[in-house]
């Protein structure tokens, strides 16, 4: 039996291989923006993210001031928050504060939906491998891609930009399959997306991901609400009685 | 040295949006609705993430939506996501050279 670091990190192989490729990009944006190959990388290290990364690298171009960077910065990674509170609800007891300060750092959209499809409670052995793996991927890509710059034929870099969305889609589509409430909620996200991306468009990227993302939740979880714990569900009428009696 | 403050200014906001509520949140959430919301969240994220960006992935819509086809098929099928998503990338790829 596999221990549970070493699940983490072979679970956290494809987010490091997908984030290979992006942060590889993310190396060559940066450089030619003007930083340094060590800001470059110390700007991955100390973040791990990437939308944020892009625009905090066009702030600091543009030189813009240091609030319109936190504030940019807030925007993009709130969604980071939500879902620290939802993984907070799957972690098993070995959860300390300590523990809960070093895994916090690694939550990604990728460490978190892999994270969070696990049938069992999360420890944390295994957050530390899903995250070391993937941290790997993502520092030594945008060194790679800010030492070496442009050595890959352009048809390779091009075509690995989709390596990302293809995990996501491999994360979404089982689970569409699977429940009809899941492909409910991903079709109302994907219009609203569209919908921001082309017709409101003053809105930006990363607003627009958490607002279609937080109404299609909301819509979907008042039309079908999840099920409580097993044993409470075959009378759903009575328990949720109860629940409302206790609170 | 201004970089250097641009870099911790990021990466301390960035850190802190992740560390408060992860690590505030003890107890268990019993509004339904809250918990039902949560459970969507994840595959909400990621369609409003992927629909339509993964359409300009590639820099040409042809091979991002060839590469896009062919994920959404191996992941019905559920291949691991390592597969689905370098078997994105190869037919990408392949589309390109035409």
């Amino acid at each position: 039996m596999k221990s549970p670091f070493v699940k983490g990190l072979y679970h956290g192989l494809p987010i490091a291989l997908g984030y290979l490729s992006v942060s590889f990009g993310f190396g060559i944006m940066a450089v030619r923006a003007g930083l340094s190959i060590l800001a470059s990388v110390g700007i991955s290290v100390t973040n791990l993210t990437s939308a944020g990364q892009a625009a905090g690298v066009g702030i600091i171009a543009a030189g813009g001031s240091l609030f319109e960077m936190a504030l940019t910065e807030f925007v993009i990674n709130m969604r980071y928050g939500l879902m620290g509170i939802s993984l907070s609800q799957k972690l098993d007891g070995s959860f300390n504060t300590a523990r809960r300060l070093i895994v916090a750092y690694g939550i990604t959209d990728e460490i978190y939906a892999v994270a969070i499809s696990q049938k069992e409670k999360i420890t944390a052995k295994y957050m530390y491998g899903l995250i070391l793996i993937s941290f790997l991927g993502w520092s030594s890509g945008t060194l790679i891609g800010a030492a070496a710059g442009e050595v890959l034929p352009k048809s390779v870099t091009d075509a690995m930009g989709i390596v990302l969305y293809g995990m996501f889609i491999a994360i979404i589509v089982p689970a569409a399959k699977k429940e009809k409430s899941v492909l409910l909620a991903i079709t109302v996200a994907s219009v609203l997306s569209i919908l921001f991306r082309y017709v409101l468009t003053f809105i930006s990227g990363g607003f627009a991901v958490i607002i279609s993302a937080v109404a299609a939740s909301a819509v979907v979880a008042l039309i079908f609400p999840v099920k409580d714990d097993e044993d409470e569900s075959t009378c759903e009428k009575a328990e949720i009685t109860e629940t409302e009696a206790v609170q | 040295m201004k970089v250097a403050l641009y870099i911790f200014v990021m990466a301390l906001v960035t850190y802190l949006i992740r560390m408060i509520p992860f690590t505030l949140f003890r107890k268990k959430i019993k509004s339904r609705f809250f918990r039902s919301f949560l459970y969507y969240i994840p595959f909400t994220v990621l369609a409003a993430m992927t629909i339509p960006e993964i359409f300009y992935s590639t820099g040409e819509m042809l091979t991002a939506a060839v590469g896009t086809a062919v994920a959404v098929i191996l992941a019905y099928f559920n291949l691991p996501l390592i597969v689905v998503a370098l078997a994105a990338a190869v037919a990408a790829f392949v589309c390109g050279l035409f």
